[in-house]
């Protein structure tokens, strides 16, 4: 069966999508290949696809994470260049989530002891409050 | 290796992190994959034919918006797969398949109602965060068979 796979890179990664878009093409695999601003598309058989994104992770296993796609690259259902223009729908969520993907790499390359988040302080209950100022008045 | 559903299901960083900790990412790409790229597509362009909607009549009632339905036919049989849940709460941004809110309502009703060990996270906005996300799951699904 032929699936497609996003291979998306960490802005804080120093692997660019055109380093992985090169390294596919200089490959033994028979895939096909779509450069994006944020990463690659991969297309082929799957245990093709499956094999090269574990080539390509291991390029900086902390910066590049892998999503699975319904759709074909190039598509004209979801294709901009189809469509008249415009984000496809998938896009938003993959940008919102590359916000946080420098914090995540970051957490996975650390290998020291995690310290538990300290929990905030709670806001004074109203009822507290009225039994301080009772305290102090009387 | 152990089936595990993610909330919100279209998420990169989640499937990715289950995926790359030896386990299977139940995702909704997956499903979509199957409509869109069938070799017999009986409604182009997107293969969603009125048997969908009533898929879903398995998760909610026939009063319920044909949208919750059309959504629940393909995140449903995700749920019955399940054997574990990583939900992330109140992302801020649910967009697609995963915009609705009475079907997200109703997927994470139907997780936890399952029975199946749930994660239940908040994306991080600080690095320390981000080190308790990355390692609260990776406990999680290091505790899976």
């Amino acid at each position: 069966m032929k699936v497609t796979k996003y291979v998306i890179t960490s802005s804080e990664s120093d692997i660019l999508p055109s380093d992985i878009a090169m390294k596919i093409y200089g490959s033994k695999y028979d895939v096909s290949v779509k450069e994006t601003c944020f990463g690659v598309m991969v297309s082929g058989e799957e245990e093709v696809v499956n094999a090269l994104v574990k080539d390509i992770r291991a390029l900086d296993p902390a910066g590049i994470f892998i999503k699975d796609r319904g759709f074909p690259p190039g598509d004209p259902r979801r294709c901009r260049g189809h469509r008249g223009g415009g984000a496809r729908p998938g896009f938003y969520m993959i940008e919102s989530e590359s916000k946080m993907l420098p914090m995540i790499s970051r957490a996975l390359a650390s290998s020291g002891e995690v310290l538990p988040i300290p929990e905030k302080k709670k806001p004074l209950l109203p009822s507290r409050l009225e039994e301080i100022i009772k305290e102090d008045l009387s | 290796m152990s089936k595990v559903i993610v909330y919100p299901p279209t998420s990169m960083i989640l499937s990715d992190l289950v995926e790359r900790m030896g386990h299977k990412a139940l995702v909704v790409p997956e499903r979509v994959r199957e409509l869109v790229t069938a070799n017999d597509v009986q409604s182009p362009p997107l293969n969603v034919t009125p048997e969908e909607p009533k898929k879903g009549l398995r998760y909610a009632a026939v009063d319920v918006p044909s949208g919750v339905r059309g959504r629940m036919a393909l995140i449903g049989p995700l749920i019955e797969e399940a054997e574990a849940a990583i939900i992330v709460e109140d992302p801020g941004w649910l967009t697609g398949c995963a915009g609705c809110s009475r079907t997200n309502e109703l997927v994470r009703l139907l997780i936890r109602t399952k029975g199946i060990p749930v994660l239940d996270l908040n994306y991080p906005t600080d690095d320390a965060q981000a080190k308790v996300f990355v390692q609260k799951i990776k406990l999680f699904l290091e505790g899976l068979k």
